[in-house]
This record gives C-alpha cells, structure tokens and sequence, in this order.
C-alpha cells in the first residue's frame, strides 16, 4: 500500500487523474486488450473526472479501448433521475470523452431481478477479464460504494439497504424530502473491489 | 422516413463546440439530432449503446431555436395579398429568402381584402413543412377585415367589414374555409365579436386584438372569450391612458382568466416602435413579447426605387418610404435585425431576446412542444448564430437549409 499525501483538492484530483491515465497509456490498450476500470461517483472524483475530460481534449488520451464498471446505483430511481448515478456519469464524464457506450457498466437499479441484475454484472467483471484499476472514495464512516461499515470483507455485487445516516445525508438532494430519498442501492461487493488489480482510494 | 418509424435507424448528428438555448439558459452542450427531431444523447447512450454517425463542430457558435415569424406581409417583391393565379411560387419564394434571416417557419399575412381575394388565395397557401425549399409554413395570418374604422391604418377602408347577425357565418362567407388560416386579428369593439372570438377559437385559430379603438375592459373580455394575442402593441390602438389603458392594459391585467397568458407583437425595427416603448413593454410583461416583422414587400429588395402593385417605395436601409415623401411604407427589417435591435433597445439577456423570436410565437400557437425550443423530441429548426447574433446557418429538421458565405469553408 501507498500512500500519498497532497495539499488540497486540485492537487489530490490533478494527481489522480495523472496516475488514471499513465496506467491506462502504459497498459497500451487495444482493440483486443481492454483496459478496465472501476469508477465512483460523488462530489470527491468530480475534479478528477475534470482533468481527466481536459486530458482526452487535449488528445493526450483516449478511453476507446477501456470498460469502465461504476461501484452502485440506487434501487427504483429513474435512470434519467439528476441524483442517478446514470445521469452523474453522464454528464460529469461520459458525455465528453469518447468511451463505447457497449463498454460503459452500471447497475440498473430498476431491473426486474436485482439479483440477477448484480450477478450479470460480477460476470461482466470476469468476462472482461477483471478490473486493472478500481477507483474508490472513501465515506466519512469508512465505507466504500454501498458497503456501509460491519459489511462482509469477501461480500459481492448485491442489493444493500441504505443505512439511515445516509439517507439523511441524501435527503438534500431529493429537496429535502425524505420520501424521494431511495432506501435500496445495488453495490459491488467489498470483495469485488479487492478482487481488482490494483485499487486507488481518495480520501478527502 | 423523417418522424416516422423510420427515425431510429436514421443517423445520429451531434453538434458540438456550441452553446445551445435550453431552459431559458445558454447551456456549454453539444445538440443531438436524428431523424429530424433532437434527441436525447444520454438515452441514446444508454439505452441504445449508439454513438453519433456525425459530428460537427459549430466554431462555439450559439446554436437557438429556429426563428418564427407570425406577421409578414410579403418580401422580396411579393404582396401575399395579391390575389394571382400563381400565389404558391410567391410565398415559397419568400419562405426561400428568409430562411437566411434564420426565420424557420413563418404565417404569411393577408392584410384587409375583399371577399374574393381571401377565397383565391387562401387555398393556394396551405400548412406546410420547412426545408431546403424554404421556411415552414403554420397557417396564414388574416389582419382585417374586421376590425376599427379609425384605427384601420393602411388597410382599404372600402373592403373593412363588421360582424352581420349571423356573425361567424359572416366571417365563414368572407374568408371561405378556415382549415388554412392559424391568426386572425379582430377589433374586439365590433358587434357579436364575442362569439366569433368563441367560435374561432374552438377551432384552434388564434384570436388576436388589433386595428381598434377598445378599452381595457372590452379587451378583458375578448381575452375572456379567448384571444390570446394582440397585433403589433401600440400600433393601431388606442395610446395608453392611465384612466383607461386600452388594449396595452392587458399587459398588467388582472382579469384574465386564471392560467390565461397573453402575447403581444412587438416590431422591433428600430423605426415603428420607439425604444423607450419597447423597453416598457418588455419590463411589464417580458414573457409575452412576440417579435415580428409585419414585413411588407419591399423587405429584402435593397436600395433604392422599387415599384411594388400600384406604390412606387424607396428604401433606404432599413426603412422603406412613399417614393418621394417621409411617408414610412411598412416594416423592412429582417427577423435577425429585429433580434438585434430588441437585443440592443432593451439590455435584455441573450436568451430573451432570442426567446421573443421562438419560443413565445411557439407558445402562442401552442407548438411549443415542436417548435421554438431545443428540447428533446423537438423538431431540430434551429438557427447558428455567431455572438452578436449575425445568423451564420439555419437548419429545418436538422438539414443545413442556409448558410452564410462566410461560414462556407
């Protein structure tokens, strides 16, 4: 494990950023070699995501040979919802670089089947031949994705209940109204997570 | 193939390095366009795992909805009252012409004529679709007959009526059939204009009050019976009075039906409607203002002497005389020049006065769901404008249907 201590936020982005795309650059991937990614949401990668946007700008990379698996997804939220993570990935990253929408996994937390829905999305995982590089935040309380603190160290892609301190901490989001706020999330694993390559974790 | 089922398997266009009007805001965003209509990108990402086939980069033009001009009167040489065999090729070629003001679709205005007139060229001007060929057409615009005496402005006085017993038989028999027709402007102070107000607006047809002499309360209670519109503000209408404001009073008034909204057209030409007048009705009611050209032939023609029907005009710039006198002869300015100059006599924002050539002529025909917006599933008429709003491209259901020679390289 390596540590990295930075001054401040557009350090710590600009930093983050810098280290996404080397590993990407140095994996040189291809139409038969995929380079894979797991990615958050949240405000804490939003100014990583910018500089990474400017990077694929300025031509200096490109995500046309990456897959990208996001940690969660809120169970029963209209994908178009502002607050989905669907619409986040959108519009703070997908919707500006130049990803194969084929090639871009989030859970859909308004499927049928959830369960079905997180067991396809672990087999997506392994089909594409496991995540190099998984991206994480780190939650006040320690948890990652959905994995609210007590969850199992080897648990994978499943339906959790959201713990109250998060729905609370969601409700200004849904305008201040706790019947908007989603109970439910569909969350990779603790487990999924380490089965990564290699994981990055920012804290704030 | 255009709106049909067709659409989901036709290219996708994103535009890109462009600000677009949505929301009332100029948003930094790339607009979508297939099969004619704009389209959601984030559904189309997805839902559909599609890219665009195309992009195009606008130079960080703003991209605004296409222009609509619900009073025009003719251009370039033709008089849409002018009652020839042959009224189609005149109206397509002015739909041509202003495609390049980014006019993307427009209702041609018959002024006051006799019977006979409305019944050869109504048939000959039907609702029509835009493209290369030209601007839209949403139905025409019938200024007159029925309207003041005193306030009947150009209009031939020999060929104004009023409303007989049976009123909207009166008007079926002089207009003939309405299917074509979307405007009409009345004077509410004729007798029986209640019910033809009622009966015209159950069939759709916007009601607008001009050329008259009412005061605020029969204006009120024509807004009551359903108009929704009125005819070039403080233009053949009685001059405000704060006693009784007359028609300009709807502008603040408090007796509309709830939910009602009124527009109002505005000839923003720099020459008929004083700055000072355009910024008073602007800061009263900004939502409702409707910019218009009210164009008559001479419009486009250049400078000079021009022989239009019986009139010999000079036009000098943007204003257009009685050859020989300083009789102004009607509106000449082009729907960008009016953009501009609302622009510039108001202080208003970028996006009002874009918004006043767009979405509010869309919202006063109830198109606004198609027309006048960039939002999804809208009807992709759209005008590239450069920052001092110098139109630089029109595009009619996402087709490049003009461009400046400037922007041609």
């Amino acid at each position: 494990m390596r540590l990295v201590i930075l001054d401040n936020y557009d350090l710590a982005s600009e930093w983050a950023a810098k280290y996404i795309c080397n590993r990407i650059i140095q994996f040189k991937p291809g139409q038969d070699r995929y380079f894979t990614l797991g990615l958050p949401t949240g405000s804490t990668p939003l100014g990583c995501y910018k500089k990474l946007i400017e990077y694929h700008k300025n031509g200096d990379i490109s995500f046309k040979y990456v897959k990208t698996f996001n940690m969660d997804e809120y169970v029963g939220l209209p994908r178009n919802h502002p607050e989905s993570y669907h619409s986040y990935m959108w519009n703070n990253f997908f919707k500006h670089i130049d990803i194969d929408p084929n090639n871009a996994h989030i859970l859909d937390g308004n499927a049928a089947d959830l369960q079905a829905e997180c067991d396809a999305f672990e087999k997506k995982i392994k089909e594409a031949g496991g995540i190099d590089l998984f991206v994480g935040g780190i939650g006040p309380d320690g948890h990652i994705a959905f994995n609210e603190p007590g969850s199992s160290l080897v648990s994978r892609t499943r339906l959790k209940t959201l713990a109250m301190d998060t729905i609370l901490a969601n409700a200004k989001y849904f305008d201040g109204d706790l019947s908007k706020v989603p109970t439910m999330a569909l969350t990779v694993g603790v487990g999924t997570v380490m089965d990564a390559r290699e994981v990055r974790i920012n804290v704030l | 193939m255009r709106n049909g089922k067709g659409a989901a398997w036709a290219p996708v266009l994103q535009f890109t390095n462009c600000r677009i009007l949505r929301g009332r805001r100029l948003l930094r965003e790339d607009l979508w366009v297939r099969g004619g209509r704009i389209l959601d990108p984030e559904r189309l990402f997805f839902e559909e795992r599609l890219v665009a086939d195309e992009q195009r980069d606008c130079g960080g033009c703003i991209l605004a909805p296409g222009f609509i001009d619900v009073q025009i009167n003719g251009g370039f040489g033709v008089d849409f009252s002018q009652a020839t065999a042959d009224v189609g090729s005149g109206v397509a070629l002015v739909a041509r012409k202003i495609l390049s003001h980014g006019v993307t679709s427009f209702c041609p205005t018959l002024v006051t004529s006799p019977p006979e007139v409305y019944h050869k060229v109504l048939p000959q001007i039907p609702v029509k679709s835009g493209g290369p060929h030209g601007a839209g057409i949403l139905g025409v615009h019938l200024e007159g007959p029925f309207i003041s005496r005193e306030k009947r402005g150009a209009h031939p006085e020999a060929h104004l009526r009023s409303f007989e017993a049976n009123a909207f038989h009166d008007v079926l028999a002089t207009y003939g059939p309405l299917d074509n027709v979307r405007i009409v402007t009345l004077a509410p102070e004729l007798d029986r204009s209640h019910e033809v107000i009622q009966a015209l607006t159950a069939r759709g047809i916007c009601v607008s009050l001009g050329h008259s002499v009412a005061d605020l309360q029969a204006a009120e209670e024509a807004v009551q019976s359903g108009a929704t519109f009125i005819t070039h503000l403080f233009n053949a209408m009685l001059p405000f009075h704060h006693r009784d404001p007359g028609i300009v009073g709807l502008l603040t008034s408090d007796r509309l039906p709830p939910g009602r909204h009124i527009f109002y057209g505005m000839i923003s030409d720099g020459t008929h409607t004083n700055p000072a007048a355009l910024r008073i009705a602007h800061r009263a009611h900004p939502q409702g203002l409707v910019l218009v050209t009210d164009a008559v032939p001479a419009l486009g023609l250049g400078n000079g002497r021009h022989t239009l029907g019986q009139q010999e005009v000079e036009v000098n710039g943007l204003t257009a005389y009685v050859a020989g006198t300083k009789t102004l002869s009607g509106s000449i300015a082009p729907m960008d020049v009016c953009v501009r100059h609302f622009l510039q006599a108001t202080g208003c924002s970028v996006e009002a006065a874009l918004e006043a050539a767009s979405l509010h002529p869309a919202q006063l025909l109830g198109l606004e769901k198609r027309k006048g917006t960039l939002d999804f599933g809208a009807d992709a008429d759209f005008v590239v404008l450069d920052d001092s709003l110098h139109v630089q491209a029109t595009y009619i259901s996402g087709e490049l249907v003009w461009q400046a020679e400037e922007a041609k390289q």
